[in-house]
């Protein structure tokens, strides 16, 4: 199936995690702004950086978060799942399935762009690899995560949509003072429409090849099987054939202009 | 191993590609995907279960892989109405609308949004887990037969999924055909319940749901052996089917082609693989051997 844009060499992301879902204990709560809030429970994940789990908030929902570390997600309240996750306390339970997904391919200089919470899912990269520079964007100074750990890891740059820390506007518009030709690998995760820009920029820019992309969408089964995530035009899920996506593939795809609810229908 | 001859199929009223047909619930809720589907070489397909309303379908967990099935209770969600416009990118290609209402009025208000696109309307009458839909009409014979009446006023070819959580499953499947289906698609999912040892609690968000895969495929192979001995309309064999070799012991047992599921989640491309091991050019005809294990 030639017309599915992946990334090169896995048609359909890597072997899933199987069976029901594992208990786990909430072991430490730390707020990293006034809307995000890390969890971390007793057990490490086997992960590649980028894959994602179904977390069950029991009595709630189920709902895909990323790993922030191996052991722990990073969330942002929006809805009753994160609601709940938020006001969760060490010692209280969790169910996890997965991890699921694709990942990231990573290697050589690492550009690492994120929108928001969209930071939590690149945590480890920039943790992790050894020559990475980081564009954070923020509304404000207040909303930036994980700032003062990155800047010890790597070169951190900031940009905010009121000015109150780094470039005043949106972290696309740091991408004028980066060459792009230095980078190996571009890696981006934030809001649709925050991805849609630097992915014009990129494109712009001739930069698309080297780009991966960080997908969100609403999911049920995160399998590949329910068809909940599926992404315009490709028919791709974002559960299993991402969430990463190179950018290539997304050119024509339905981000940053539609995506569809819980109940198929779509939504701006 | 028996291998058909490739052929165009025509099965319940359908002109299908091949006998492999994409199972409703999977895959289906957007255009995209269904195409996906058929490019990689599904038959015919079957969109996600539409009915009178949209519906965001259950709290998670919503499914569960186990070793040899999946488990699941999605809540029916679907986008209602508006699934027209996403039909309008399939127009021409074999898809066939599954659609679910609680009463025969709503099945035929549902089967009206779509009579000028689909091929076909396949009728829930069997999921498991939704409260008011499904299940709980298809296990009243009375209440299928009016349905299926209900949907063929729009003149279009009928199948009737049944459900197999009933005593005895050919007295529905001779409701279907008396309502006027020209098409019994045996079997949806066999209801179903994990418990999480960890939190104490049912895995899936509505406690209850309905087992596929592999695990029910004898359970599938024996419902279409007992419809076939009771029915005379066509049968589509659904439930676990997951190589060339389950399509022709679902034939064998009397169906004439075949919905794929569960399979997906194993191997996204099972159509393509299925087929490849399912036809040669000296294959025999499959007229040989539907419901040939009948003696």
């Amino acid at each position: 199936m030639l017309l599915m844009g992946y990334l090169p060499g896995k048609l359909w992301g890597v072997p899933m995690a199987e069976g029901l879902p594992v208990t786990v204990t909430i072991t430490k709560v730390v707020k990293e702004s006034p809307g995000v809030t890390t969890v971390f429970f007793d057990r490490e994940f086997e992960s590649c950086i980028g894959q994602f789990v179904m977390v069950w908030v029991e009595g709630t929902d189920e709902i895909p978060m990323a790993l922030s570390y191996k052991n722990a997600i990073t969330i942002q309240r929006v809805g009753d799942a994160t609601t709940r996750l938020v006001a969760m306390k060490p010692g209280e339970k969790l169910g996890i399935r997965g991890p699921f997904g694709n990942g990231f391919r990573l290697h050589g200089k690492i550009l690492a762009i994120s929108g928001g919470a969209g930071t939590a899912p690149l945590l480890r990269v920039g943790l992790e690899c050894p020559d990475v520079t980081f564009l954070m964007g923020a509304r404000t100074a207040d909303e930036l995560i994980f700032h003062k750990m990155l800047t010890e890891k790597c070169d951190v740059r900031v940009a905010t949509d009121d000015g109150s820390a780094g470039f005043h506007g949106y972290v696309a518009g740091l991408l004028d003072e980066i060459s792009l030709d230095e980078y190996d690998t571009i890696v981006v995760c934030g809001p649709d429409p925050m991805m849609r820009s630097v992915l014009s920029v990129l494109q712009k820019r001739s930069s698309l090849e080297k780009s991966q992309f960080s997908m969100h969408r609403y999911m049920k089964c995160g399998v590949g099987v329910c068809g909940s995530c599926c992404m315009d035009p490709d028919g791709l899920c974002v559960c299993r054939d991402g969430p990463i996506f190179s950018g290539l593939s997304l050119q024509n795809s339905e981000l940053g202009k539609y995506h569809r609810n819980a109940a198929g229908l779509k939504e701006k | 191993m028996i291998t058909l001859s490739p052929e165009p199929v025509m099965m319940g009223g359908v002109s299908a590609r091949n006998h492999l047909v994409l199972a409703a619930g999977v895959l289906g809720t957007c255009a995209s995907s269904l195409s996906r589907m058929l490019r990689s070489g599904a038959g015919a397909v079957v969109t996600k279960s539409i009915g009178p309303e949209p519906r965001f379908g259950h709290p998670g967990p919503c499914l569960v892989v186990l070793e040899d099935g999946l488990m699941n209770a999605m809540g029916l969600p679907n986008p209602s109405k508006q699934f027209q416009d996403e039909l309008s990118a399939l127009s021409g290609e074999p898809v066939i609308v599954s659609i679910f209402g609680g009463n025969p009025e709503q099945f035929h208000e549902v089967a009206g949004w779509f009579a000028d696109k689909a091929q076909a309307f396949e009728l829930n009458v069997s999921c498991p887990h939704a409260s008011g839909f499904g299940a709980q009409i298809g296990t009243n014979p009375d209440i299928v037969k009016a349905c299926t009446e209900a949907v063929k006023e729009w003149k279009k070819p009928a199948w009737v999924k049944l459900t197999p959580n009933v005593t005895d499953i050919t007295s529905i499947g001779k409701a279907a055909e008396e309502g006027g289906a020209d098409a019994i698609v045996a079997i949806n999912t066999v209801r179903a319940m994990r418990i999480s040892t960890g939190m104490r609690r049912p895995v899936l968000g509505n406690k209850y749901g309905g087992l596929s895969g592999k695990a029910i495929f004898p359970i599938a192979v024996r419902c279409v052996y007992e419809l076939y001995e009771a029915c005379s309309i066509p049968i589509i064999g659904c439930g676990g089917v997951s190589c060339a070799e389950d399509v022709i012991e679902m034939m064998m047992a009397g169906a004439q082609g075949v919905e794929i599921g569960s399979a997906i989640v194993r191997d996204p491309d099972i159509f393509s693989h299925i087929c490849k091991d399912l036809y040669a050019p000296d294959g025999i005809s499959p007229r040989e051997i539907v419901g040939c294990a009948h003696g």
